[in-house]
């Protein structure tokens, strides 16, 4: 660890990671014992994994009524009918770029949060970190903080180690049951598979799943850790294509840190740096590095160390705020005894990521608010293309799929417009008093109906046009499909 | 055995295999232990999966493929979800038998059900034949138009797909028999050169018109009884009609001469045979509404 420094300043030389020794290519894992930390950013955090812990668990439960015959789950992904459902919204097959839309909209929200904030996403709100954070928290309640927790893994196996580490483990496993458990609610009406779960009757998928995900639950937040951040996770190398001098990361302020030291109480603060190397910031810190080497690909990010610091400054009677959410740039000016320059919340990757965003998002409101909820898709006969008839006209075969996205049936009246003489009729539905064909929809479904069209054999190769027309709001769909014949 | 001697990278302190390329040497690094452990599983799951599942295939002396604990067969696998299938359809099946063809083409569910069934049984029965989406071919009829050598209404269709065409096994199979009039010596060449222009004429093709006034007596003599003295044909007797612009086998003199002179007797099974009830029921309504249907 720590090759991949990437802004190391040149005062960093002591807290340097010693270079790997010369016969072992392979550094084995060191277990990773985070204290516990006390202080606002702590708070934060707790606060967020609160949020986001109850976001995940409750969601599936919250019910949004639609109307008879349509699931009442305000969040689903309802695979049997092949849609979407998120409260007001719903997204069928044919509105699948939304949640394309959907995914360059976190995608860029996550560029602008990176650039104006650093990584906060992996800091606050990445489930990795979330679930890790309770994993220690559950840790911490069993085997104590970091001193206790390193002697009870040194101790040889004894009654008090065995009941801790199986009951940590024990709940450890319950929560990873929990979390897969509640994420195949999101997929299935949450109270019935809840219950069909437990008597044996869910599909094959829902174990599987909730099975996968426990075990990727416990091990990932309880054995791996920091090593899935470290390996495993792209976002720490895109990052580093994201932010800039001019982003707020979790800095250690060198200007003012160095010379760093312990101060022996004759000793006054002059000529000497406010860092007395008391270790808490390393010691807090999930991922095992020392912030005092400046950005790393390792950090995460959570503040933790700014909160031991604080703490540690507190105490020895010296301003808070030696490690700190800075931009480089800042600490480098004032290091160059110049006046660091204000954080800029305008430049020109916020502003460009700022208006993609509001690009994206107007488009797909846009989109939501007008989207047509009638669909008429026309399938031309692909065999046989095309027949004569015993009068000598040629007949085409078409399919019609009328999707109806409203949950209230509908009636349809179709034309077809093309080549002179051109008969049409569709099979099981005869034409009214006025002439007209009306085409049943069901609610909130896909309708199929078959159509035939017949011209005389002199219009061959021609298109024709075929409006399906909502009896009652006029809402219509206008479809072109070939009409083919003997080439001549 | 020559006396082996450890080369070791002075950089690395790691052991070489001893090549070396252009001075390149490679070094002999253990293999991962993640890496390893997974190779163990692996091995380990092979046993328990030719324990446990059919893995050694017919050797000479065994003969048949082990069949593991497990009894595992993808064959029976299959045939439990066919039969899942039918059990499921039931309902709907019992709906197609109860209802008359009518209803099952007006009626938006039970036409849906019947279109979905009949396009995949004929797909799998009636596609080989009579082509995908009844595009017909040389010596089978097109059913997606609107010429009919027998009937083309619901329950003639389902009277065809029933009994079948010269179907001997069936006593109610449609039947009729067109003379070989060339092979069998009924007829001339030379008449049925004649006849040839005659049948093109009926059917508004240019045709020598010499022929025809000779061949007008044999026609009237040999072809009236069932193509009609016009040349509409008769369906009872399933005679295609010789006016229209459809031509079965073909309508170069050629082919029309060999129709007359060998006859075309083209045969189409009885499905009542193979198919259940609600599946002839369900075809006859695809094959309805595929565009001809009366």
């Amino acid at each position: 660890m720590g090759q991949t420094t990437l802004n190391i300043h040149p005062a960093a030389g002591k807290g340097a990671p010693p270079a790997p020794p010369p016969n072992d290519l392979y550094a084995k894992r060191q277990q990773i014992y985070p204290k516990l930390a006390h202080g606002k950013f702590r708070l934060v955090k707790w606060a967020v994994m609160a949020a986001t812990l109850t976001i995940y668990y409750a969601i599936p439960w919250v019910r949004w009524e639609r109307g008879e015959g349509i699931p009442n789950q305000a969040v689903l992904a309802d695979f049997e009918s092949e849609k979407f459902y998120f409260f007001f919204i719903e997204i069928w097959p044919q509105d699948i770029h939304y949640l394309a839309g959907l995914l360059i909209l976190s995608a860029l929200g996550l560029f602008l949060v990176t650039s104006l904030l650093g990584r906060v996403w992996c800091g606050y709100t990445c489930p990795q970190t979330v679930w890790t954070d309770l994993y220690i928290w559950v840790e911490r309640a069993f085997e104590g903080d970091r001193a206790a927790r390193m002697r009870l893994d040194k101790s040889p196996m004894n009654f008090n180690k065995l009941w801790r580490k199986l009951g940590k483990h024990t709940v450890w496993l319950v929560i990873a049951f929990w979390t897969g458990g509640a994420f195949i609610l999101y997929w299935h009406d949450a109270p019935t598979i809840a219950r069909g779960w437990f008597a044996g009757e869910a599909p094959l998928s829902a174990y599987w799943f909730a099975g996968i995900l426990t075990l990727t639950t416990y091990f990932l937040a309880g054995w791996m850790r920091e090593q899935v951040c470290t390996y495993m996770c792209p976002w720490p190398r895109i990052q580093a294509a994201l932010t800039d001098e001019h982003a707020l990361n979790v800095t250690y302020r060198y200007d003012r840190g160095e010379p760093r030291g312990p101060k022996r109480k004759s000793e006054t603060w002059d000529a000497r740096g406010d860092c007395i190397d008391c270790d808490q910031c390393v010691q807090v810190c999930p991922m095992g590095i020392d912030i005092r080497n400046g950005s790393q690909l390792e950090c995460i990010h959570c503040a933790l160390c700014i909160d031991a610091c604080d703490e540690m400054m507190t105490k020895i009677d010296r301003p808070t705020g030696l490690i700190a959410y800075d931009t480089d740039i800042a600490v480098a000016a004032r290091a160059a005894q110049t006046t660091p320059p204000n954080y800029r919340l305008i430049r020109s990757r916020t502003v460009l990521y700022a208006v993609l965003m509001i690009a994206i998002n107007t488009l797909m409101i846009w989109g939501l608010a007008t989207r047509a909820t009638i669909e008429a898709n026309v399938l031309k006969d692909r065999s046989p293309p095309f027949v004569q008839l015993s009068n000598g006209d040629i007949q085409n075969g078409y399919t019609l799929k009328l999707v109806n996205k409203l949950s209230e049936a509908r009636t349809m009246l179709i034309e077809i417009e093309g080549p002179e003489g051109l008969n049409y009729s569709v099979i099981g539905i005869a034409h009214d008093s006025e002439g007209a064909l009306e085409l049943p929809v069901e609610p909130h479904g896909v309708d199929r109906y078959r159509i035939l069209v017949s011209a005389p054999a002199g219009e061959v190769q021609r298109q024709i046009t075929i409006t399906v027309t909502d009896k009652y709001s006029g809402e219509a769909d206008v479809n072109r499909a070939s009409f083919r014949g003997p080439s001549q | 055995m020559t006396e082996e001697t450890k080369d070791v990278d002075s950089h690395s302190g790691v052991e070489t295999t001893g090549h070396s390329w252009d001075g390149i040497k490679e070094l002999n690094n253990p293999l991962p232990r993640w890496w390893l452990i997974i190779w163990y599983i692996t091995i380990g799951w092979a046993v328990v999966y030719m324990v446990l599942m059919p893995a050694v295939p017919a050797l000479p002396g065994l003969g048949t493929n082990t069949t593991g604990l497990r009894n595992h067969s993808d064959r029976d696998l299959v045939g439990e979800a066919v039969q899942e299938l039918k059990t499921a359809r039931v309902a709907q099946s019992a709906a197609l038998l109860d209802a008359s063809l009518e209803t099952i083409e007006t009626d938006r569910n039970l036409q849906q059900f019947a279109l979905a069934m009949g396009e995949s049984l004929f797909g799998d029965n009636c596609a080989t034949c009579h082509g995908a989406g009844g595009r017909g071919a040389i010596g089978y009829p097109i059913l997606a138009d609107d010429v009919w050598l027998w009937d083309g209404t619901l329950d003639g269709i389902e009277y065809t797909l029933r009994h079948g065409i010269r179907h001997e096994a069936d006593v109610d199979t449609r039947y009729s028999l067109m003379p070989a009039f060339g092979r069998d010596k009924l007829l001339s060449p030379a008449q049925i050169d004649d006849l040839t222009e005659y049948v093109l004429n009926l059917s508004g093709a240019e045709a020598d018109m010499d022929a025809v006034a000779r061949a007008a007596p044999i026609y009237s003599q040999q072809c009236v009884a069932c193509h009609m003295a016009d040349g509409t044909g008769d369906r009872s007797q399933g005679a295609p009609n010789l006016t229209d612009a459809e031509w079965l086998y073909g309508n170069s003199p050629e082919a029309i001469y060999s129709t007359i002179y060998n006859a075309r007797n083209s045969h189409m099974p009885a499905w009542q045979d193979r198919l259940d009830d609600a599946s002839i029921k369900a075809l006859a309504v695809y094959v309805h509404t595929l565009g001809g249907g009366e």
